[in-house]
């Protein structure tokens, strides 16, 4: 059996070992060690064999707090799973005061639907009183407001998505670099060249299907649907779009990525850890020409990254995801982002929010920014030399802040965002034809959102 | 002697209790859910809402729980019923023909699928049929170019494994059963001219009905539950082609955070083991001899 295959089989085992977590963790309750006035706060985040950057800065926060808070016991839980699983696992221990944790790291697109499940505790009264919060930019605090225009979580980072190409693989096919695809044909173009002077190569590689979630649409889906003139939820009626010739001409994209064997085959496409083999091995060894990933890339080939990879600054590249036929604004880019966030079940929320401002002071934030290639959100952080020199591409991809978009941050967005990968899946593999697969996803978001939910364009 | 008889079912009184608890509760708690709008996150995880048999009627009109429960029976008939079932009676019966060596190696080697913790089975399993797996690279060696199993025939596949997995337990009740049957019958029956094949229609199989029955009941409600087998090597793809009922069930409370809907996939689930059950157990008190 080859590597791929072993690392397929790890991958697996982790996403199992979370379902048996999820359900141990469903039936357990373990009452907090409360004894002669120690308190303890439980603090749940996400560490992966590929993500350790928020564990270091957790382990520091963690010594620097204890210092100065005696008789109060600061408890990690890092919790190994992917995305998804974490989201999971996170829902179930929210649900029973028992099992819910004092800090954790919440992603920006569920804060709406959690706070709807009671789940965060709101924020506002203590921000007023930290001085830091002033330096937070205004567009990073939103990440945190619910619906009801309070804040219920701090943004750790955020970032944008843009295409990472390897310079030599398309040097070999008689690209002229520096690589900026204007229009969707363009990109379709250079895949083509590609694929016809090595047929080993993955020209152009895009997410789609169920298999990588959320990174189908925002590493993917996305950049192709608001570079047409649909969006996925129109904000001022507060409705979502259906119908949209946008929505079809980005799953024939897909589609012609796909058929054309542009991208992976639809079997990897589908593999949870497809990811893995895209920063671990293809662009490594020169096997792929250019995906849609991330500006925290890096952060994977980077010094102490996952994959490390000395030769990435000077063998990649990076270029802005065009809009459809090159319309204004240019390009395209998506932004999401982790917080972190106070349980609303916290038996000790004073010492939970000191603990979630340690956590993200200027040396802590600043630390997690570099080793986790985030764009930073704070302003002091983002002033900083070691910030700005932390890797090649720190300008490039913070300038893809102007043409960038939110997802819409609403309570039924995590289902909506399903609905799409399965359209993608539907796509890819052959079963629908993009035309089939649009009308099965209005049919779907009807049915999620009702009716007078929806907007006909 | 009433207080006889409570004093004699004292003993029993923890294990009632321990059964109430972890069995009866949580299908009772199951059913309850599936009622409601119960969910992991929004508005429904914090107050969930009695919506009454919305979550069956969603389920009828959903194309993915038709599909999933077609699946579903596909999956028990062909790697239960005929692949474990069969395979099994079969080579219980080689077995009481074949050298004593024989018979030992080829039931160590049907049981150690069987021993092996379901998780080990199904990454052997995914190792076995994925596209750089053992099974292509075996065919490469013949020069044959293997397909994508778990892609192209996920289904096809997770049947396969299942009975690899589970024909050792039929096998084990069979011979135990045939080596029941009394020899003199057999004879008797051959001196009558009978021959093998009749010798087993007409004496060995009524013989053993009541195993066959049983067998049958327990391979059915064990493979109606399988998860992590499949869930390993295919997740219930690709495009739902090999979501199963528990698959679905687990996706939409764990996955889409939808547990009313998932917890009314499990009860149809549960439901379905009843008729099986209730099916098997009717053959069991008529027929028996």
């Amino acid at each position: 059996m080859k590597l791929a295959g072993m690392k397929q089989v790890a991958g697996k085992f982790a996403a199992i070992a979370t379902a048996a977590a999820v359900l141990v963790a469903a039936s357990s309750c373990s009452p907090t060690p409360d004894a002669a006035g120690n308190k303890t706060l439980k603090i749940v985040y996400q560490k992966t064999d590929a993500f350790t950057a928020l564990d270091a800065v957790m382990q520091d926060a963690k010594k620097e707090f204890e210092a100065a808070n005696a008789g109060v016991a600061v408890e990690l839980q890092p919790i190994q799973a992917n995305d998804d699983d974490y989201g999971t696992k996170l829902a179930l221990a929210q649900r029973s005061a028992d099992t819910a944790p004092d800090v954790f790291y919440e992603d920006t697109f569920k804060v709406r639907s959690d706070v709807d499940a009671g789940y965060l505790l709101k924020l506002d009264g203590y921000l007023e009183k930290w001085d830091d919060w002033s330096l937070f930019n205004e567009a990073a605090k939103a990440a945190g407001r619910a619906d009801d225009g309070s804040i219920y979580a701090v943004p750790l980072g955020t970032d944008t998505r843009a295409i990472w190409y390897n310079k030599a693989v398309l040097q070999k096919a008689g690209i002229s670099l520096p690589w900026q695809p204007k229009t969707w044909d363009d990109i379709l173009t250079t895949a083509r060249a590609v694929k016809a002077s090595d047929p080993n190569v993955i020209a152009f590689n895009m997410y789609a299907g169920k298999g990588t979630g959320e990174g189908t649409v925002m590493q993917g889906f996305y950049e192709l649907l608001y570079g047409t003139d649909s969006t996925l939820y129109d904000e001022n009626a507060k409705k979502w779009v259906v119908g949209s010739q946008g929505f079809t001409d980005s799953l024939a994209f897909l589609k012609t990525l796909y058929d054309e064997k542009l991208a992976v085959s639809p079997a990897e496409a589908l593999d949870a850890n497809v990811w893995k083999k895209v920063f671990g091995e293809w662009f490594p060894q020169g096997k792929l020409a250019a995906t849609v990933e991330g500006s925290y890339t890096p952060s994977f080939w980077q010094k102490g990254g996952a994959y490390e990879w000395a030769g990435y600054e000077q063998d990649m590249g990076v270029a802005m995801f065009p809009t459809r036929n090159g319309q204004e604004p240019g390009g395209v880019s998506m932004s999401g982002g982790w917080t972190l966030a106070v349980g609303a079940k916290s038996k000790n929320p004073d010492l939970a929010f000191k603990f979630l401002t340690t956590a993200l002071n200027k040396k802590n934030a600043l630390a997690y920014d570099i080793n986790n290639s985030q764009i930073a959100v704070r302003t002091d952080v983002a002033a900083e030399a070691d910030y700005l020199a932390a890797n090649p591409f720190v300008k490039d991809v913070s300038d893809l802040v102007a043409v960038t978009h939110y997802r819409p941050a609403t309570a039924d967005y995590p289902k909506i965002s399903t609905a799409v990968q399965v359209a993608t899946e539907s796509v890819i593999t052959g079963k629908q034809s993009p035309e089939d697969a649009a009308a099965e996803y209005d049919a779907t978001v009807r049915k999620l959102v009702g009716e007078d939910k929806v907007l006909e364009k | 002697m009433t207080i006889r008889r409570v004093l004699r079912l004292l003993p029993v009184v923890p294990s009632i209790l321990l059964l109430l608890l972890f069995l009866v509760a949580p299908v009772a708690w199951s059913f309850y859910a599936s009622f409601t709008n119960a969910a992991l996150t929004g508005k429904a995880a914090q107050d969930p809402q009695w919506v009454g048999a919305d979550n069956y009627a969603r389920m009828f009109s959903d194309d993915s729980f038709p599909l999933s429960a077609w699946l579903t029976v596909v999956f028990v008939v062909a790697s239960a019923v005929v692949g474990q079932n069969v395979l099994g009676l079969l080579i219980a019966l080689l077995m009481t023909r074949s050298r004593k060596v024989v018979s030992s190696v080829v039931g160590t080697a049907v049981v150690a699928a069987w021993v092996l913790p379901e998780i080990v089975a199904a990454f052997a399993a995914y190792a076995y049929f994925n596209r750089d797996g053992a099974l292509n690279q075996l065919a490469g060696i013949v020069g044959v170019d293997g397909v994508d199993w778990l892609y192209s025939f996920p289904l096809v596949a997770i049947i396969l494994a299942n009975t690899w997995r589970g024909t050792a337990f039929s096998m084990l009740v069979y011979r135990a059963a045939l080596a029941d049957v009394p020899r003199d019958i057999s004879e008797a029956a051959l001196m009558d001219g009978a021959r093998g094949w009749q010798r087993l229609t007409f004496i060995t199989l009524p013989l053993i009905r009541s195993s066959i029955t049983t067998n049958l009941m327990l391979i059915t409600l064990q493979t109606l539950a399988v998860f992590t087998l499949i869930w390993v090597m295919t997740a219930g793809g690709p495009a739902n082609a090999s979501t199963t009922l528990p698959v679905l069930a687990y996706q939409e409370a764990f996955k889409f955070g939808d547990i009313g809907y998932g917890t009314a996939v499990a009860s149809v689930l549960i439901l379905l083991g009843m008729v099986f059950g209730a099916v098997y157990v009717r053959l069991l008190r008529d027929r028996r001899p």
